[in-house]
């Protein structure tokens, strides 16, 4: 190798070794190795010799220029990565940091049990109806078997506009409605706003319930207690267990109150069940025969059963809510807890 | 209905606790609402008599006594009540003996003077709140017998809390015939031993209303002693079922009422005029009750009277006119059955609700009133003395309630319950609830007792089975129904769907009152006709709600109260409108937001939310439908006259509003911070169309930028439309990315910078060809809205 080449060579890896970005990285290789580089340059003499000695002398600036390349290679790798690593170390930030933006908001806790209510009655294949919340006497009380001053009446304190236009006291009616609108077989849910003129502790002027029922051929009472029992423990997420005691509802007979394991205390007895173990939770029985005479369904051909539940009573037993009051307040510190 | 326990086991005897006894009435559909003991716990108190007395030597008010105890000698027992006296009967608590709260007797000394035990009040015995002196025993009473055995004090009071439909148990006998059907024993019978007549004085009775008064008894008792004492045992009864003693007479009368669930009523004679009628009020009728209450009677009201006026409301409560009290001597029994269909609703009526108005209304055994007088009779004569005249009967067969045999089908019965109960099972339970059962071919013919006002149809028998039977023993059966597909549409959007978009953009769902406060109603809604509840519970909840931000509004100030400074809330739910003679009930969703625009945070500049943050929370609810809508700036009563838009779909319905609140209301309420609204007409709202798929251009689309001068009362939607009329095909998009004003713009006019995409599906779209679509829709816009390009 001349002197000459091998100056240019010590010089170049001299450059790149220096060179301190990828920039003036690349000026160097373009000093070396661009059209007019001295490594080309070099090249270029070589056509002046025999050639022998063009061979020889060509392997020699090859080489050399080889070395360069391996160099610059090099040298990029190194310049690359201390870019990256410049590049992260810069871009690195507090990742427990908030995130930035809107949050999320929520449902009512009233809303998130009427849509659970809803899904499990929907995958049996129940048709969500809704109905009117001002009502007539006659789909409130009259269809429903509750005749005019009967005793079941007073235990509905009733919102009036006129003698004859009522704010619904349960959501029943809408059981009328429906059969009036359609005919068996039916499967039905009813969820709702419904009102009773009563203000305290334990009663607000406002609530939800729920109606279902079914109509059908040969539809026993077996079948509704296995649907409130289903029903039940889907709700709870829980083999609770469950009983049914007769009572009285002017739409249905028989009739029953259901009751469940306190799910407070499992059953022990605490303040929230009365320290019976037991939770009243539901009301239902076989759709009284008065009913479908109302709707014009023949009794004799087709049964059927309905329940009714108290959605808010509901709601405070899954969370443990203790005021039924703090529903319809609608402080933020409340409604936030339910997401 | 309140009873004890022990009355109860009286009448009937089934070997179970307590606890059994309530579970079983409990699942038998007479729930039991409390169980309580009759007495506070104590013991060591027996029967003592008052034998010796003398002054204590060295205290003015305490007496030295000596007290038979039934030990073997008497005890000297120091008491200061002022009712002390030798021959009394007291109960005595003995050394050892410990009263209620723990209270320990012991041996003593009073001033000096050993005492060895204490008389009793009724007060210190945890029997009543207050008491004068000591608790004073019959002469009868047995000494040294423990107080407790004495006054059958070891009992509860049960409260039975009955459905409108069990007027039968609506007495210590209804509860017994259930306990024995329920266990299957026999009911121990009442003996009611008819009064020896002994004179033949009448009041002559004219039932001028027999529909309603079909059967009416009443009976003279002359010269009863109306100050005697009813006996403790009566007395001790009638606390435990709520009742207070009110002398011998009434408490007779109430005492039959709660041992057979007759009302009957005690006049005095004394105060009466000629005979007795049942009648219909007169019009403007007055009558002053037994708790004082002057009440004006309607001519629908049944009174009792005699020929001057009315004495009492019949069945529902006695006239004080008439009342009998201890100067009475002569007293007119009276003992009636009242139609429960011309009874109901009228207690309630008159703001009253009795004992007897509410067995009338619920039925009383039509049957029962020549027992129950006579046990009443019995009962008079045994306590106040006296002589019983014969009974007055005026009845109306043809009014009473006829008890009509019922079908109950063998295939009927087994399909509803899914079980074949035994035939033998079947007559045992019916005729134990007082039936009469006759076997048919297919089932049986069964016809109600009397006091059964609940059995008409077949249903209602299945249910007397099922009930007695065990509704838990029963079958249940795992759901099996018919099943069909359910359906998808998808012209709608779920409301759910909605609702869920909104919390995922920072909303929280609140659920308010659907009545409202009337004013808070009339500053948003002035021109609706008000929908008035006619019994409202109080003056805020007082109108039917014409607009959810009623509601939206109250939850925020109550929310601001509690140093919320930033809200985000909405409610689905109906308003109701009355137009003319139509009321309607519409489904709609509003929201309410104030305060900052985002929640505080480290990264983003505080600012307050504004028209258009809530704006696009709006547009994305309708992105989920597809649907175009347009906002229109125009005024509502309640919104800010220069940031309201009304919310129009593309064929120009009504679909709601968006705006700021009025800030004349913001300041009035006192909100303290700009307030924006929406409401939405859910059902528009939530129509959807069926996307119809579009072919995609593959030539290349490109961007032009138009820079232009308008007047600033030009809306920018107004821009859009007029380029979209423009009909050119290419044009696929238009959007604005700046608005501006101020320096280098000349006053009076803004500056619109307006993005448009433009592809052709042909072709790639040459330069030429741009700028001529370009001109084509500034030439438009020159003419309609003067607008120019900015230089």
């Amino acid at each position: 190798m001349s002197a000459t080449l091998q100056d240019i060579l010590a010089q170049a890896l001299n450059e790149l070794a220096n060179a301190q970005d990828l920039n003036s990285l690349d000026q160097v290789r373009v000093h070396y190795l661009g059209k007019k580089g001295l490594f080309t340059a070099q090249m270029k003499e070589l056509g002046r010799l025999d050639p022998v000695q063009r061979r020889e002398a060509g392997q020699v600036i090859n080489d050399a220029k080889n070395k360069f390349q391996d160099s610059l290679e090099s040298r990029k790798f190194e310049l690359q990565n201390a870019a990256l690593e410049q590049r992260l170390a810069s871009e690195s930030i507090d990742v427990t940091l908030p995130g930035r933006g809107h949050h999320v908001g929520g449902l009512h806790p009233v809303t998130v049990t009427l849509r659970r209510i809803s899904r499990i009655f929907s995958s049996v294949g129940f048709k969500v109806v809704e109905g009117p919340e001002i009502e007539d006497d006659y789909h409130n009380f009259g269809a429903l078997n509750i005749p005019d001053h009967h005793p079941a009446r007073a235990m509905h304190d009733t919102f009036y506009f006129d003698a004859h236009t009522v704010l619904r006291t349960h959501t029943s009616p809408v059981q009328i409605r429906a059969m009036e609108a359609e005919k068996p077989p039916l499967k039905v849910i009813a969820p709702g706003r419904v009102y009773r003129c009563d203000s305290d502790i334990t009663h607000t002027p406002m609530f939800h319930q729920v109606e279902g029922f079914l109509v059908d051929t040969q539809v026993s009472f077996a079948d509704l207690k296995g649907v409130v029992y289903e029903f039940l423990r889907a709700f709870f997420e829980k083999d609770i267990q469950v009983r049914f005691r007769p009572s009285y509802f002017p739409f249905t007979e028989p009739s029953a109150e259901v009751d469940i394991e306190c799910v407070m205390c499992d059953g022990k007895g605490c303040r929230v069940c009365g320290h019976t173990g037991w939770l009243e939770v539901m009301g239902c029985g076989m759709i009284h025969p008065e009913v479908f005479k109302s709707v014009g369904i023949d009794a004799e051909v087709f049964s059927g059963f309905a329940f009714g539940m108290g959605v808010e009573r509901l709601t405070m037993l899954r969370y443990g809510i203790n005021d039924l009051r703090l529903f319809f307040e609608n402080d933020l510190k409340f409604l936030q807890q339910f997401k | 209905m309140k009873l004890s326990e022990a009355w109860l086991r009286e009448r009937v005897n089934p070997a179970i606790s307590t606890d059994e006894l309530v579970a079983q009435l409990t699942m038998a559909g007479l729930e039991v609402d409390s169980v309580e003991p009759a007495a506070a716990v104590f013991s060591g108190v027996v029967v003592g008599e008052v034998v010796a007395m003398e002054q204590h030597p060295d205290a003015d008010r305490l007496r030295v006594c000596t007290v038979k105890t039934g030990e073997q000698e008497p005890l000297q027992i120091v008491c200061g009540a002022a009712n002390v006296r030798v021959g009394l009967k007291i109960p005595a608590a003995l050394v050892g003996a410990v009263l209620p709260g723990d209270f320990k007797i012991k041996k003593s000394k009073l001033r000096g003077v050993e005492s060895f035990g204490m008389l009793c009040s009724e007060k210190e015995l945890g029997l009543a709140e207050e008491a004068s002196g000591l608790m004073e025993l019959a002469a009868g009473a047995p000494v040294g017998v423990d107080i407790r055995d004495y006054l059958t004090l070891n009992d509860n009071l049960i409260e039975v809390d009955l459905t409108p439909n069990r007027a039968d148990c609506l007495s210590v006998e209804g509860i017994a015939r259930e306990v024995s059907v329920l266990n299957q024993m026999d009911l121990s019978a009442l003996p009611v031993v008819k009064a020896p007549i002994t004179h033949s004085d009448e009041l002559p009775v004219s039932v001028d209303v027999e529909e309603a008064c079909p059967r009416y008894l009443g009976r003279l008792i002359k010269a009863v002693d109306a100050k005697a004492d009813t006996p403790l045992w009566m007395q001790e009864r009638l606390r435990r079922s709520g009742l207070r003693s009110l002398g011998p007479l009434v408490d007779v009368t109430n005492y039959v009422l709660l041992e057979m669930g007759q009302p009957l009523h005690a006049f005095d004679l004394a105060k009466l005029s000629g005979g007795i009628q049942v009648r219909w009020a007169h019009k403007d009728e007055t009558l002053e009750l037994l708790n004082n209450q002057s009440v004006q009677l309607d001519t629908d009201a049944l009174v009792i009277a005699d020929e001057q006026c009315a004495l009492a409301l019949a069945g529902i409560m006695g006239g004080s006119s008439s009342a009998v009290n201890d100067e009475t001597q002569d007293v007119f029994l009276e003992c009636a059955f009242f139609t429960p269909d011309k009874m109901m609703g009228k207690a309630r009526k008159y703001g009253l609700h009795t004992d007897s108005s509410h067995r009338f209304e619920r039925g009383v055994d039509p049957f029962l009133q020549e027992r129950a007088i006579e046990r009443a009779t019995q009962l008079i004569l045994e306590i106040a003395g006296g002589s019983a005249g014969p009974i007055t009967e005026r009845v109306s067969t043809a009014h009473l309630p006829e008890r009509q045999p019922v079908k109950l089908r063998r295939q009927k019965l087994d399909s509803i319950l899914a079980v074949a109960l035994d035939d033998a099972e079947i007559i045992k339970i019916f005729t134990g609830l007082g039936m009469m059962v006759e076997s048919v071919s297919d089932g049986w013919q069964v016809t109600p007792p009397g006091f059964r006002f609940d059995i008409t149809i077949e249903a209602d028998l299945i249910e007397e089975l099922a009930r007695v039977y065990g509704y838990n023993r029963l079958p249940q059966t795992s759901l099996l129904m018919r099943s069909e597909l359910s359906k998808a549409p998808e012209t709608v959007v779920e409301l759910d769907t909605v609702k869920d978009a909104l919390v995922a953009r920072d909303y929280q769902e609140v659920i308010t009152y659907s009545f409202v406060d009337e004013q808070l109603q009339q500053a948003i809604t002035p021109g609706e006709t008000v929908v008035r509840l006619q019994n409202p519970l109080s003056s805020e909840l007082a109108v039917m709600r014409s607009s959810l931000w009623c509601g939206l509004i109250q939850a925020a100030l109550y929310n601001i109260n509690r140093q919320q400074g930033r809200i985000r809330i909405f409610e689905s739910g109906l308003r109701f409108l009355q137009k003319q003679d139509e009321l309607i009930q519409q489904k709609m969703l509003a929201g309410l937001v104030l305060g900052e625009a985002y929640s505080e945070q480290w990264s983003e500049k505080r600012r307050k939310v504004d028209f258009f943050d809530v704006k696009a929370d709006v547009e994305a609810l309708f992105a989920l439908t597809g649907n175009e809508v347009s906002f229109v700036k125009s005024n509502h009563p309640a919104l800010h006259p220069g940031q309201t838009a009304e919310i129009q779909s593309a064929d120009g319905e009504h679909i709601g509003w968006l705006g700021m609140l009025h800030p004349k209301l913001e300041e009035e309420w006192g909100i303290g911070a700009q307030v924006f609204l929406f409401e939405l007409d859910q059902t528009l709202l939530l129509k959807k169309k069926i996307p119809a798929f579009s072919p995609l251009s593959k030539f290349p689309s490109v961007r032009r930028d138009l820079a232009l001068l308008v007047n600033e009362s030009c809306a920018v939607a107004d821009i859009v439309t007029h380029i979209k009329d423009c009909s050119e095909a290419a044009i696929q998009d238009i959007f604005v990315f700046d608005i501006y004003q101020g320096q280098g713009i000349e006053p009076g006019y803004k500056s619109v910078a307006l993005g448009l995409i433009l592809q052709d599906f042909s072709q790639t779209l040459t330069e030429p060809e741009i700028d001529a679509i370009v001109s084509r829709v500034l030439k438009k816009l020159t003419t309609e809205i003067s607008a120019r390009l900015r230089d």
